[in-house]
């Protein structure tokens, strides 16, 4: 059996923190980067940004719509805006402004997204989007990024300003282990394979990579071995990766906080069917709103939780 | 300019619209003919604009946005008379791989064109985005938008219109295609807007009012509209116009809003229309 690498766990935060720092950051370092908020500056931790930069932040108001209208033509003006609400309202509300004005505009625009999926909470189903990554990746032009913890998410938030075009940066509401290391450098589009593995490939994003280092541990102790790979960008798709790791283990398990259509599962469904048909099965949830409660009662309750992901990697591997 | 030139250059912008949307059999001819005389005003006259070395930040020139972008071909037909690109481009309306496309995008390039429009409500905010940009890059430059009065139906102009008021983006001048059409009739029947005037006020705006086929008037209350940028509060003009501007049996009715007129129809409008500058 391969040597599986353990995680050090650094710490427990919320991904949210590690946007507000990173936009802090990437503030210091570009004067272009601006910074645009619907009524949650608190809840998207754009205070430190607001505070250091008040000329380069704008308050809104509760007006999505408008809000992505005006970071596009603040792109025209040579800006970099980065837009904050939840995810629902960053995508869901304002479908046709990010389409026409922003992915269709190829505008540099950064919309960027807390409190997605089910982990948002006691707030329940009409807060809780589970369908963003499939509405952000059908667009062209549109990049999709779903980092897995504080520090990755406060890299990427960095990352994107070097990228000049459109991205959706999706992170959450509740604090979560940290386990990457906080000087990572973040590389979009080239996925992270965290363990090696020979029996299944466990492919992951967002709040799932956690509970899939989890699984994989779990499955070592059962005496399979697991390869997971954190898969932080969802477009483009490192489809060497997916390709390189199945080649070895031939089946896949894909976990992602969305619906299990539209979101991760389906985009690597998609290069497997292309390139080497292969067993796949899926952690995500399926096809239903969620409801109010903890984060870990909804993640277990809606099956996206680290006995999940044991499980479909038991079911995968019959399938083999 | 002289107003006599501005007429002659607006009589050629027409003789293009129905041209262009006679050939592609479709598009927008009412609207485009309504809004003929404002764009060849503003592309002519008004804007301080580089037509030769367009770039899309457009640093200290003015920038337009049309949001109302079904009326394309006048936009068009002006961009292309002003130098921004050859004149015989204009054949090439909504045919397979133009970059005039049926509604404006900037993904072909097609210069002068900064955003994408079509589906309505969405470029007064876009147009208020670059105002504050410039500000922040200290350019005292204008951006300019127009937008058809149905389109305020749309939510998403007022949400622009209360934020551009509270935060006192007081570099925009928006125009609103005051024609009283839309595609189901008249405004009036399909959704009234009340009192426009009074609404834009309540909103903070500057409100000015002009006649849309007035060069003369244009000219005054554009520079009165200028006048009155950096004072604090943003500026609309409710500008009346009449669909179908132009040609007889296209005004007077919202029939000719998204109609293409047939080559007998294309001939009996072009009768009406000086060639002034020679077609494309």
């Amino acid at each position: 059996m391969t040597e599986v690498a353990t995680f050090e766990v650094l710490g427990k935060k919320d991904t949210r923190s590690g946007f507000g720092e990173g936009l802090l950051e990437i503030a210091k370092q570009n004067k272009e980067v601006v910074g645009l908020c619907a009524d949650l500056t608190g809840s998207l931790k754009m205070d430190a940004f607001k505070n250091a930069f008040p000329e380069r932040f704008f308050q809104v108001g509760i007006a999505e719509a408008n809000m992505i209208g005006l970071a596009a033509g603040m792109a025209v003006g040579g800006k970099i805006p980065y837009t904050g609400t939840f995810a629902n309202f960053s995508t869901g509300r304002v479908y046709d402004q990010i389409r026409q004005s922003v992915a269709y505009s190829k505008k540099n625009v950064k919309i960027c997204a807390s409190h997605a999926g089910l982990t948002l909470g006691e707030d329940g189903a009409t807060h809780q989007i589970l369908e963003d990554i499939g509405m952000m990746k059908m667009l062209p032009n549109m990049t999709v990024i779903v980092p897995c913890d504080f520090n990755q998410t406060k890299q990427a938030t960095i990352a994107i300003a070097d990228l000049n075009g459109p991205v959706y940066l999706r992170f959450g509401r509740p604090a979560v282990p940290i386990f990457t290391q906080p000087d990572a450098h973040f590389t979009i589009g080239k996925a992270d394979v965290l363990m090696e593995g020979n029996d299944v490939t466990i492919i992951a994003c967002g709040h799932l990579v956690w509970k899939s280092i989890e699984a994989a541990e779990e499955l070592r102790n059962q005496g399979i071995s697991a390869e997971v790979i954190n898969m932080h960008t969802i477009k483009p798709l490192d489809e060497e990766a997916i390709l390189r790791s199945v080649a070895k283990t031939g089946c896949v398990v894909t976990a992602e906080e969305h619906m299990i259509y539209g979101g991760l599962g389906d985009s690597v469904a998609q290069v497997l069917s292309r390139n080497n048909p292969t067993p796949q099965e899926y952690v995500g949830v399926n096809d239903t709103f969620g409801e109010s409660g903890k984060p870990d009662e909804l993640m277990a309750k809606y099956n996206i939780d680290t006995p999940n992901v044991v499980a479909a990697a038991q079911a995968v591997l019959k399938r083999k | 300019m002289e107003t006599s030139e501005l007429h002659r250059i607006a009589s050629q912008v027409r003789r293009d619209i129905v041209r262009m949307v006679g050939s592609a059999s479709s598009g927008h001819p009412g609207g485009s003919l309504g809004c003929a005389d404002f764009l060849t005003m503003l592309y002519f006259e008004t804007m301080n604009h580089d037509p030769n070395n367009f770039n899309m930040e457009g640093r200290e020139e003015d920038i337009f946005y049309l949001s109302n972008g079904h009326i394309s071909p006048v936009w068009y037909s002006v961009l292309a008379r002003s130098g921004y690109f050859p004149v015989d481009e204009l054949g090439t309306f909504r045919k397979l791989s133009t970059r005039l496309q049926g509604h404006p995008s900037t993904d072909k390039k097609l210069p002068g064109v900064r955003m994408a429009s079509g589906s309505l409500g969405q470029g007064l905010s876009c147009a208020i985005g670059t105002a504050q940009a410039k500000k922040l890059n200290g350019d005292n430059s204008i951006v300019y938008s127009l937008h058809g009065d149905g389109e305020l139906q749309e939510g998403q102009i007022w949400e622009a219109a209360m934020y551009a008021a509270a935060n006192k983006v007081d570099n925009v001048i928006a125009t609103i295609d005051y024609n009283g059409r839309q595609i189901d009739g008249d405004l009036e029947d399909v959704l009234s807007l009340g009192n426009l005037h009074q609404k834009w006020q309540a909103f903070g705006w500057e409100v000015l009012e002009m006649n849309g086929h007035n060069m003369d008037e244009m000219r005054s209350v554009l520079a009165e509209a200028k006048a009155k940028t950096g004072n604090g509060k943003p500026i609309v003009i409710v500008m009346k116009t009449e669909m179908g501007q132009g040609v007889d049996y296209m005004m007077g009715t919202h029939k000719w809003h998204g109609n293409a007129p047939s080559p007998e129809q294309v001939d009996a409008a072009l009768a009406q229309l000086e060639e002034t500058l020679g077609d494309y």
